[in-house]
């Protein structure tokens, strides 16, 4: 304590400390504020999935109807893949494809296995729900809303 | 109207009055220093830690210590079953009528002052040293290991440390020859004291922020191992009075520190008030930043500190004043 070379050592260290907290009290704040802004997620982030539109016909989505997915989640996750055959053409329409996400891990083997590249990643991260049956998502209707947007 | 007014002024006398504005003033002071600095602390913080810090209520969030306090007065007075309760009750009192007598005598500028006593300074040391009592006090009556520990602390904390204070302020003392504090700040107009003692003013401001228990020297109240350390049982405005009776400390030892070494309200072209806050803001911001950059010493390091090096260094200080002064 009294040898003076470590006081003088000490009280620089102080001040090299002072100097670390000044410039990060004038840099730019780094966090988002949340609710008022939001920040880009990456492309690669991993949502629930969400069905893939049709390029040349939007009212559809590109899923046939083959039931692959559900086959091969390794939690069940995938509940109900139903669809119809509509007039005039050759593949089937999926009209209710229901995601338990209560137990779907997004482990992404319903994307790969897709024979049609139907099911990809969405970037949503910010859904709450009331109960489980609110994490029952019907993903063709979610499609169709988009759609409309 | 006016026979009553000079009725009233010949039994009080004009002194009284001026002394009871002065003291209303002196309140106001105190509760908005302690809104800033709350709001201050809270930005600071945020913004060391790369954060913005309260911005909701009101622009920037100024607002936040208006809805802190409505908060803390709404809340319960909840007294704890086993405390002593004279002591309980009494330890936020006393904490805060020392801080406000202190107030009285600071010049905050030429004539912006409540009363100019001949031994200023003297009242100033005297009654904050109170503030010991008020902590013992709170840490005995609420019958809890924490509080009890965290007070203990702070007396051994503030004995130590009242040393060097004065130390440091006698030798100002002596280059001033006055114990008044607008004389004091009357002799710097040439030349700030901070420029002739650079010594006392570092021991002084290091002793000063032990002696408001802020970090580094938090121990009274750390929180990493006593909880909230002497008014850990202590909630609503008991537990505000505490708080506000921190912030106004702060506020206090900076005023003297500008008083003494930053030549107080002087300074060219702006009004002296002016001045003396800024000064005396910028180091309130300084102890801010302390807050955000050092850890908090262990118990043997704060002690050896105040003992082997303040007093020594200090006490040095002084006797070479002196024989400069006297050659």
């Amino acid at each position: 304590m009294n040898n003076p070379v470590a006081i003088v050592k000490g009280a620089i260290s102080l001040v090299i400390g002072l100097g670390v907290t000044i410039k990060a009290f004038f840099s730019p704040v780094i966090t988002t504020q949340y609710p008022r802004a939001e920040i880009n997620i990456s492309p690669r982030f991993r949502g629930h999935t969400k069905l893939v539109g049709d390029k040349e016909n939007p009212d559809r989505t590109l899923c046939i109807v083959c039931g692959m997915c559900e086959k091969n989640c390794p939690s069940g996750a995938i509940v109900k893949v139903e669809g119809e055959k509509k007039e005039g053409e050759k593949k089937k329409t999926a009209t209710s494809y229901i995601l338990d996400f209560t137990t779907c891990s997004q482990c992404g083997i319903c994307v790969e296995v897709c024979p049609t590249d139907a099911l990809a990643f969405s970037a949503e991260y910010n859904r709450a729900v009331f109960d489980r049956e609110g994490c029952h998502f019907d993903l063709v209707k979610e499609y169709e809303k988009r759609k409309v947007h | 109207m006016n026979e009553f007014i000079d009725k009233i002024l010949g039994i009080v006398g004009w002194e009284a009055i001026i002394t009871i504005i002065g003291l209303v003033g002196v309140l106001v002071v105190v509760v908005v220093n302690a809104l800033i600095l709350t709001w201050a602390e809270r930005k600071v913080s945020g913004h060391i830690q790369r954060r913005i810090g309260p911005k909701e209520v009101g622009p920037f969030g100024l607002l936040q210590p208006i809805a802190d306090t409505i908060k803390l007065i709404a809340k319960e007075l909840l007294t704890p079953k086993n405390v002593e309760k004279p002591l309980y009750f009494l330890a936020p009192v006393i904490v805060f009528i020392p801080v406000m007598v202190s107030f009285v005598v600071i010049p905050f500028d030429a004539r912006l002052q409540v009363k100019d006593i001949n031994v200023g300074i003297l009242v100033i040391l005297a009654f904050s040293s109170l503030s010991v009592l008020s902590i013992l006090l709170a840490g005995w009556g609420s019958n809890n290991k924490f509080s009890l520990i965290g007070s203990v602390r702070s007396v051994a904390q503030n004995i130590a440390y009242e040393i060097p204070l004065l130390l440091a302020l006698l030798s100002v003392v002596l280059m001033a020859n006055s114990l008044s504090l607008k004389d004091i700040v009357e002799a710097q107009k040439g030349v700030w004291y901070i420029f002739l003692q650079p010594i006392a003013f570092l021991v002084f401001f290091i002793a000063g922020v032990a002696e408001t228990n802020r970090t580094p020297f938090d121990l009274p109240e750390a929180e990493s191992e006593l909880v909230a350390g002497f008014h850990t049982e202590y909630s609503g405005m008991r537990f505000a009075l505490f708080f506000l009776a921190e912030y106004t400390n702060m506020f206090i030892i900076c005023a003297i520190t500008t008083t003494f070494f930053l030549g107080g309200y002087q300074g060219p072209i702006l009004p002296g008030f002016v001045w003396f806050f800024g000064k005396t803001y910028l180091l309130v911001f300084v102890i801010l930043w302390f807050r955000w950059t050092f850890p908090r010493v262990r118990f043997d390091q704060l002690l050896n500190f105040s003992w082997k090096l303040l007093i020594p260094v200090s006490l040095l200080n002084l006797i070479i004043t002196g024989g400069i002064l006297k050659l």
